[in-house]
């Protein structure tokens, strides 16, 4: 088969899966750490396709919120669930990029071949995946060496290996300069269009609006606003959203 | 000492002799215990158990095995009277490398489980959300640990070619068959020949630092690879 027809090939693919793995659905998640509590009572439901952006600002328990999509974590109480299975029985069906990427002692190359040998992946596909994420000049460097954009290119790279149905980001930007975050919008904006449902946590007003699709406002523990990205942008609903987006500081 | 320097130079057979075994004893003690001491590092870095504080501490204590009390319980073993005397291995070569292997396991394996939990710290979280099995955690970590465990492997040897207490009771420091360079020393010094005694100890420096240097070297270069 040609590069061509296994590239064509691959979004339907992607759509029929991650189909079966929403809605996803949270429903009065708590979490409590260290006796203060991080999330309370979050509710919400995630429909098939496209992206949805998580904002709101630092200690509004964003991270945590994604560590519990993923299954890292478990919640205090309440229930999150993709097409009715736990979180944490579907982890492997999804990736997460974190902000700093965490990368293996070993060259660009071998941290790629390290997730498809340990997923059982096909190992032919990592020429595709550097190639994707723009890395095939550096596939024998240390990934140590790279600089900040290029590690995460790497980590996204490394998130793409195992065709995950689901992609989470947990501000897989922040403190990169700016062509940096177009390389990166670019292969998240590419996943999405591709069917893999895109959940992507950011502080970044700017980005939230090129890449969102609907967005998730956190506060205090709580979601305060859940809209579609053109109602939310043109004006979010509750003051504490609106404030955020004016440039004004929220605590 | 002008003997001693003399002695080395001339390639003394006697010498090349003690110091080979000394090499082969150890590297081998080393290379076992490695091979036990390493993967049991492992699973206690990435284990939480109810008792694993004990376990370490354990582990810790048994660090400073004193080397005549490892001779005494592997010679008690390996005599003719004792459960595995039949096997004829008193005063052998692979009497002293099971001793060592013994002395130093536990050194390797508490070491290695400090890098690796550290190691481990900072993979944990990606590791699992790769949704990865224990064994390929293990062996990721004890491969993206190599050039730290590398010192770990250097403190184990260091340890096992110093010592005399051990080897001298269960290889009997028996000339062509089980002198090693530490029993040699202990020998030639209460017999008086100071200077096959100062040959030896300069010959057991010598190879402590070259094989010290020869590590610093390789971990040099895996700190400008950034792999450490």
């Amino acid at each position: 088969m040609s590069d061509v027809a296994l590239m064509t090939g691959l979004p339907e693919i992607a759509r029929v899966r991650a189909a079966s793995m929403t809605p996803m659905e949270a429903s009065d998640v708590v979490l409590k750490l260290g006796g203060a509590t991080v999330l309370d009572g979050v509710t919400f439901r995630l429909r098939p396709g496209g992206c949805t952006v998580i904002m709101g600002p630092n200690g509004a328990g964003k991270s945590l919120l994604l560590k519990l999509l993923h299954g890292l974590i478990r919640p205090t109480s309440g229930r999150v669930e993709w097409n009715g299975k736990p979180a944490t029985e579907v982890t492997s069906r999804q990736s997460l990029v974190f902000q700093k990427p965490v990368l293996l002692r070993r060259s660009v190359m071998a941290n790629l071949d390290f997730v498809l040998r340990a997923r059982g992946a096909d190992r032919s596909r990592r020429e595709e995946l550097l190639a994707h994420v723009g890395l095939e000049h550096k596939a024998e460097q240390p990934a140590r060496l790279l600089s900040g954009g290029e590690a995460q290119r790497l980590a996204m790279a490394r998130a793409l290996a195992t065709e995950p149905d689901v992609l989470l980001l947990d501000e897989p930007t922040a403190s990169l300069d700016p062509a940096s975050v177009l390389a990166i919008e670019k292969i998240m904006a590419d996943a999405r269009d591709r069917g893999v449902r895109t959940i992507l946590v950011t502080h970044d007003p700017g980005q939230a609006r090129r890449m969102a699709d609907e967005v998730i406002f956190l506060h205090g523990g709580q979601v305060a606003e859940h809209a579609a990205a053109s109602d939310f942008f043109s004006g979010p609903q509750c003051q504490v959203a609106l404030d955020f987006m004016n440039g004004r500081i929220v605590v | 000492m002008a003997l001693a320097v003399q002695l080395m130079l001339s390639g003394d057979g006697d010498l090349g002799e003690i110091v080979a075994l000394s090499l082969r004893v150890s590297l081998t003690a080393t290379a076992l215990a490695c091979l036990v001491g390493l993967p049991i590092g492992a699973v206690v870095a990435i284990s939480r158990f109810r008792g694993r504080g004990a376990v370490l501490i354990l582990m810790n204590a048994l660090m400073g095995l004193p080397p005549v009390v490892v001779g005494l319980l592997v010679y008690l073993h390996l005599s003719r009277s004792g459960p595995l005397g039949f096997l004829g291995l008193l005063y052998t070569p692979t009497a002293m490398i099971i001793a060592q292997t013994i002395l130093i396991t536990p050194i390797i394996a508490a070491l290695s489980r400090q890098v690796l939990e550290d190691l481990h710290a900072e993979y944990s979280e990606q590791f699992r959300s790769f949704c990865l099995t224990r064994r390929q955690t293990v062996s990721a970590l004890l491969w993206d640990g190599r050039y730290s465990l590398l010192t770990v492997g250097l403190a184990g040897f260091g340890r096992a070619v110093a010592e005399v207490g051990a080897v001298i009771i269960v290889g009997g420091n028996i000339d062509h068959l089980t002198r090693v360079m530490t029993t040699a020393i202990a020998l030639e010094t209460s017999k008086g020949d100071l200077a096959l005694a100062l040959a030896l100890g300069i010959v057991l420096l010598v190879i402590a630092l070259g094989i010290n240097a020869a590590v610093q070297g390789i971990r040099m270069t895996a700190v400008q690879q950034a792999h450490v």
